[in-house]
């Protein structure tokens, strides 16, 4: 693809050695992301969604894990190949990530406006008592008073501290946010909060975001692009338009079915038999068919590879192939 | 009002408060409900607002400090120890993470069985337990090859299934479901949901449904009460608290809920602040410190549920005053 990309995965596989032997945590997974593009991330538990985001971050623990394919390009640099020293340049300045439990992502016996510090002088040199004001601005960017940064993160609820968090994620202006379940550990009307937040700093600043989620909601709220995640592999990729409108893989459809709404009554939900497939198991053919209710033969002893259903929409599916765009309804 | 249904349960003016080192935790406070037989009451809020301490009141896992539950007209919290016994026959709960309320050391029979095994007649015939637990399995959909497995070799699902299982085991009429899908993926959840309503349909259970995600409350539920600190803000049927809802909380709650289409436009209403702690809660109403819509009346006096329509109750000042 063209080279404006901020983020290229190509081809990328990790893998877990285990007592219970390998574990294929992704598989040949291909992804992109340009500036000021937000794309959720969406599976289920096991989906390989963190171990993405990881492997990006160059936190994967090795070993157990291993990358065993592909590359990955930030700003044109293989994120693989690149020196400890060069990525700690990055981490931080360029990437930074937050993570799902704001208790245990800050340093208990830090104080919030030191934290906050301490990320600032890491990547500049600046003056204590600059980077302390700078700290203040910051938390006042998230909503905090800056009073609060002399306190304590036992100090606070939840939902500010997942805004400390987030004004550290921001201290450096980075290109690149991954969020790994931002919101997932917060109530609901917090969770608004801190999406709203989220949003909000998205368009002011113009960073490109990776939102890790399980929930198809905060995903059509926020974000430009999608992708589906199924058995360490993208299955469906799109614009939130497009899958919201248009489904195509039989996983993505059986997803939103699956979800309670509230907009509609219905008496049953519809349920995608089964469970995802151990991940020390390799299947033949598409890891989905045995759920699949419209598996086919080929489906048993190939893999789908990638079928466009348009330009900017693709999906890993036999049902697809040889056919022209198919708008199923 | 309601339905000229039996009420099976009726809670009145509930109460349960813990003492901390700070003084006195409100978590439930003056709570009153009644759910009747065969329907399911689903009870929402944030965490902390006392929805669970309800559940666990409700059937003496925790004593209550004052106030009345009766089942079948009998007020439960004055039972002694015998007659608990047989209450808790028929009243049973299911637990909210199913990798930490079964024992790791029991495998599934054991698991299943064990709830049985308090009953004279499963008591002196292993022929009778073993077919009972069979016929369990089957009727939550667990296979039986699973029988002899350990709790750590089963997904969350299944582990859920378990509990399911085991509350089922004694023949509740009664049961408490303490977000018991809470922890499951969305696929997965719907398969439990999808078994909740119908075993509720099967054997004519009455369900109280405590979640905090409203979705899933709106699908399972006949009824569905809104507390916020300790107190029922709004009670009434799932239509109409989706439709139209009364309490600012409750709309502020239901705004908050990410929709997962695109291109819809709604109002979003964020919410100022977090909840307050329930120690030593100042008077007014509870909500007074969040509510875009206070008014002083709101911060001097404490508003009461009180009725606003066709079996829909809402304790808040201004939903009075618009009534009339």
């Amino acid at each position: 693809m063209e080279k404006q990309n901020l983020l290229d995965i190509k081809n990328l596989s990790v893998e877990y050695k285990t007592e219970d032997g390998i574990v294929y945590a992704v598989n040949e997974l291909n992804m992109e992301i340009g500036h000021k593009e937000t794309l959720g991330f969406v599976g289920e538990t096991g989906a390989g969604k963190t171990t993405t985001a990881m492997t990006i971050m160059g936190l994967l623990p090795t070993p157990p894990g291993k990358v065993t394919s592909g590359e990955i390009l930030f700003d044109g640099r293989d994120m693989l190949k690149i020196s400890d020293k060069e990525r700690r340049g990055i981490l931080g300045e360029e990437i930074s990530i937050i993570f799902q439990d704001p208790m245990t992502s800050l340093n208990p016996s830090m104080k919030v406006g030191d934290q906050i510090v301490e990320m600032i002088r890491l990547h500049k040199t600046i003056s204590k008592k600059d980077a302390m004001e700078e700290a203040n601005k910051l938390l006042e960017m998230v909503g905090i008073r800056r009073e609060r940064a002399n306190d304590y993160p036992h100090q606070f609820s939840g939902g500010m501290k997942q805004r400390v968090v987030i004004a550290i994620a921001l201290a450096c202006q980075p290109k690149l946010i991954i969020a790994d379940e931002p919101t997932t550990a917060l109530d609901v009307t917090i969770q608004a909060q801190v999406m709203n937040l989220i949003k909000g700093f998205k368009e002011t600043l113009g960073t490109s975001m990776i939102l890790i989620t399980h929930d198809l909601g905060i995903v059509a709220e926020i974000c430009d692009k999608v992708a589906i995640m199924y058995a360490g592999q993208v299955v469906e990729y799109a614009d939130v338009e497009s899958i919201y409108m248009n489904p195509c893989h039989p996983y993505t459809k059986g997803l939103f079915n699956s979800i309670p709404k509230l907009d509609t009554e219905e008496e049953w939900l519809e349920e995608i038999h089964g469970l995802p497939p151990e991940p020390t198991e390799r299947i033949e053919g598409c890891s989905f068919s045995p759920r699949c209710p419209n598996c086919m033969k080929i489906c048993k002893h190939k893999k789908p590879g990638i079928t466009y259903i348009d330009e900017k929409h693709y999906v890993r599916c036999f049902l697809y192939e040889n056919q022209e765009v198919k708008t199923d309804e | 009002m309601s339905n000229s249904n039996e009420k099976l349960v009726e809670v009145c003016h509930l109460k349960k408060y813990f003492k901390v080192s700070k003084g006195l935790l409100h978590a439930v406070d003056d709570v009153s409900f009644y759910i009747n037989r065969g329907e399911t009451l689903g009870l929402v809020g944030e965490s902390g607002c006392g929805k669970s301490t309800t559940g666990r009141t409700l059937i003496r896992l925790l004593e209550a400090d004052g106030g009345e539950v009766n089942f079948h007209g009998e007020n439960v919290l004055s039972l002694d120890k015998k007659q608990m016994k047989k209450f808790r026959e028929n009243v049973q709960m299911v637990f909210q993470d199913p990798y930490s309320c079964l024992n790791p050391r029991l495998s599934v029979f054991d698991l299943i069985a064990e709830p049985l095994t308090n009953m004279d007649e499963y008591k002196r015939d292993k022929k009778k337990l073993d077919a009972r637990v069979r016929e369990l399995m089957d009727v939550v959909g667990l296979s039986r090859r699973l029988i002899n497995v350990y709790p750590h070799e089963l997904d969350g699902g299944r582990r859920q299934r378990v509990g399911i299982a085991r509350a089922l085991s004694v023949n509740p009429e009664f049961i408490v479901l303490d977000e018991p899908v809470s922890a499951l993926d969305v696929c997965i959840q719907a398969q439990i949901i999808n078994l909740l309503k119908r075993l509720q349909q099967e054997l004519n259970l009455t369900y109280l449904f405590i979640s905090h995600d409203l979705s899933v409350v709106k699908h399972i539920s006949n009824r569905i009460g809104v507390m916020y600190l300790g107190k029922i803000v709004e009670l009434s049927d799932y239509q109409t608290i989706f439709a139209a809802p009364r309490h600012p909380y409750t709309k502020a709650l239901l705004s908050a809920i990410p929709i997962p289409k695109v291109g819809i436009d709604r109002e979003q209403i964020i919410l100022n602040g977090d909840v307050p702690s329930p120690v030593n809660l100042p008077g007014g109403c509870r909500f007074a410190g969040r509510c875009p819509y206070v008014t002083e009346r709101c911060r001097q006096e404490e508003p009461k549920l009180r009725p606003v329509g066709e079996g829909q109750f809402v304790a808040c000042h201004l939903a009075e005053d618009e009534n009339k």
